[in-house]
């Protein structure tokens, strides 16, 4: 496994900075790791919530940037990348051989930045498997830099990439740039500060005083040209007749076969998560192993030191305790679901299909103020709301995150609380089902439709590209399976100590019980439910699941029960949800939508029990 | 004529993009005023799937509107 040093920072000085650059799906994260092992920093990059892994090896310091499609600025991750290439020594740019069209632009954007550079031609053994053939020596030539074609995952090239890391070359510049550059040198200082001043960064001309010249398009269309001339020498497709993938891929963006198709992965999506994940596998890793084995083990060594019914002994080891709750909910239950998302995610990435299912979504979901894309984080929210949150990060701007955590958190169930629910509600009868979904599906259309209307801004258009349909390589999925779950373990395990104590503090003190009586007036009166309901949604305070299971416990009607379902699914998200959304958004925004959960909940739970009961 | 009018086995050239924002993304993803596109798939009221070369793309309906295209031959049998 390996070791992330979080918020340490390694002594970069007169090491030689190596930059990592390529586009998203370039396979760079697994080329970083096979260039160097094991020992990585992660950080975030100052001011953002950008993510910069760094590892030092020998003399040099390795830095990979996000995956980006070039460096214009265009959101946080286009700004890193920017400021970190800016300040590197050599750059290692990563492209995807299958992608040489899209990728050489970035390509020819940092060759232009006067960088001494090498180009990685990464995956090339795929792009041999699409009919495609590869000149590397003309690319080379083209270019005016070393080329190394690379298998990343199978470490394949990386005794040749080491030769060429010693000798980069500043690439051939394009005419349509050259003399700018160097006119421009003395003034701003290097070609790369000259370039993206030519290319309008207002940021960049800004601190050398100067007004964006207004020349980006130019620049733009010129390599783009230059791009397409070099794919043309470079690139020989041998292959033209449709294969079974390219078939396949069609058949996913036709709505008559392409939503049976979706419906069927989401149905085995929910069946490996929903059921064998968050039953089978918690059901061992949570019940058995932590609840029946760790935890007495746990009350035991820490009741041999500090007497039992003690304060410290209650926030270590009681009902909420640091040592307790925070371990069982991280490795008990967070891990196996973390490691399942991030296997059927992986999945999902590497064949392709997510942008296909963006696609044929885009138009439902531009209704509610998101494109396409929002279907993935939707689909990740179904397994854990947590996770899915994390993913909104790929949404184009402010407004479709916040858009898309506002429905997460408030309208979908996890898998965990889904399941409690099913269990619950359908052997009360099919009229009973559909009056929950009803219930749920027009909360989330209304508040999609209210934020789009009123949020200020324009939600962005879908523009992607679809990379071709192919099978997933194992240890590519299980390489990216393993590093995001253990970076995502690493930054949950104190965000949810912390939680815990918290928490065990109101029990210690009797805050709890208080809670319990302020709820009382709200269960009784509004939601026609019997008193002790208040207690089961304190409990969903902590998680939905836990109210939902509390509720259960409970002798209801049939139509109470809809009512309790439809307020505990729209209830306030788990505390390991709360404590990311209020990462990924500001506390402000956070607080607002906690408070709203704990509003639309009451409100439509409370509709219903007028309708119902 | 618009992006969003053009139909399965269309072929176009791309005239004139209204966006500034979306003329430098589109150039980077290998799409600018003179590339000649064809079209793989019209979703009903959604996304319009183009080819060019290698490359897929899925262009919202709302931006095909804004972008203007020259329809060029038909292809007759959709490969």
């Amino acid at each position: 496994m390996p070791k992330h040093d979080h918020h340490t920072h390694i002594d970069t000085t007169g090491l030689k900075r190596m930059v990592l650059v390529g586009n998203p799906n370039a396979g760079k994260s697994v080329f970083f790791n096979a260039l160097t092992g094991m020992y990585v920093d992660v950080s975030n990059f100052p001011g953002t919530t950008v993510e910069i892994t760094q590892a030092k090896i020998g003399g040099r310091l390795y830095i990979d940037t996000p995956g980006v499609y070039g460096i214009s600025a265009f959101n946080d991750e286009e700004r890193v990348t920017r400021d970190v290439a800016l300040n590197a020594e050599v750059i290692i740019n990563v492209v995807n051989a299958a992608h040489l069209e899209r990728d050489l632009f970035l390509t020819l954007q940092c060759l232009e930045m006067g960088i001494p550079m090498v180009v990685a031609v990464n995956m090339i053994d795929e792009a041999e498997h699409l009919g495609l053939k590869i000149d590397l020596d003309l690319l080379s030539h083209l270019l005016g830099v070393p080329v190394v074609g690379t298998v990343a995952v199978e470490k394949q090239g990386f005794k040749e990439l080491e030769i060429a890391l010693q000798q980069p070359k500043v690439g051939l510049i394009g005419a349509y740039v050259a003399d700018d550059l160097n006119r421009l040198l003395d003034r701003l200082g290097t070609k790369g500060e000259a370039l993206l001043y030519l290319e309008d960064d207002a940021d960049v001309a800004k601190r050398h005083g100067l007004k964006p010249p207004g020349s980006r398009e130019k620049i733009y269309l010129a390599r783009r040209e230059r791009v397409n001339d070099i794919v043309h020498h470079v690139v020989k497709e041998n292959n033209t007749k449709a294969k079974f993938a390219t078939v396949l891929g069609r058949l996913m963006l036709k709505p008559l076969t392409g939503i049976p198709m979706l419906l069927a992965t989401l149905f085995g999506m929910y069946y490996v998560i929903g059921f064998f994940i968050a039953q089978t596998v918690v059901g061992v890793t949570e019940e058995v192993i932590m609840l029946e084995r760790y935890e007495p083990f746990m009350r035991n060594l820490v009741g041999g030191f500090i007497a039992e019914g003690t304060v410290l002994n209650t926030l270590l080891v009681g009902e909420f305790g640091v040592l307790t709750m925070t371990i069982t909910y991280v490795f008990g239950l967070l891990l196996p679901l973390v490691v399942g998302f991030y296997l059927l995610l992986a999945i999902l990435e590497d064949s392709g299909y997510l942008p296909r299912i963006a696609a044929l979504l885009d138009r439902a979901l531009t209704g509610i103020g998101l494109n396409g894309r929002a279907v993935i984080p939707m689909i990740l929210g179904f397994g854990c709301v947590t996770m899915a949150t994390i993913t909104t990060r790929l949404l184009g701007t402010s407004r479709e995150r916040l858009i898309a955590i506002a429905l997460l958190v408030i309208t979908i169930p996890c898998s965990a609380q889904l399941g409690v629910i099913v269990g619950l509600i359908a052997p009360l009868g099919w009229q009973h089902v559909a009056s929950y979904m009803v219930a749920v599906f027009a909360t989330f259309v209304i508040i999609g439709v209210v934020l789009n209307k009123v949020l200020p801004g324009k939600s962005s258009d879908l523009l992607i590209d679809l990379p071709p349909i192919r099978l997933p390589r194992v240890e590519n999925v299980l390489k990216k399976t393993m590093n995001k779950s253990y970076m995502f373990i690493a930054e949950a395990a104190p965000l949810f100590a912390i939680g815990a104590f918290i928490i065990g503090v109101l029990e210690v003190t009797g805050a709890l019980v208080a809670l319990q009586n302020v709820f009382a007036p709200l269960t009784v009166g509004w939601l026609k439910l019997p008193k002790e309901a208040a207690t089961a949604f304190i409990m969903g305070i902590v998680r939905r699941d836990f109210g939902a299971a509390g509720l259960a416990d409970m002798s209801l009607t049939a139509a109470q029960t809809v009512v309790a379902m439809v307020t505990i699914t729209l209830f306030v998200p788990c505390i390991a949800a709360v404590l990311v959304m209020f990462k990924e958004r500001n506390w402000k925004e956070a607080s607002i939508l906690w408070i709203s959960a704990f509003a639309i909940a009451f409100l439509v739970g409370g509709i219903v029990a007028q309708v119902v009961i | 004529m618009f992006m969003s009018e053009l139909k399965r086995g269309d072929r176009a050239t791309v005239k004139h993009i209204a966006s500034e924002l979306i003329r430098a993304q589109a150039i980077r993803f290998g799409i600018s005023e003179g590339s000649e596109v064809s079209v793989e798939e019209v979703l009903p009221a959604g996304p319009v799937i183009l080819r060019r070369g290698t490359m897929q793309y899925a262009i919202g309906r709302n931006l095909a509107q804004q972008i203007q295209v020259e329809s060029r031959m038909r292809e007759k049998k959709h490969a």
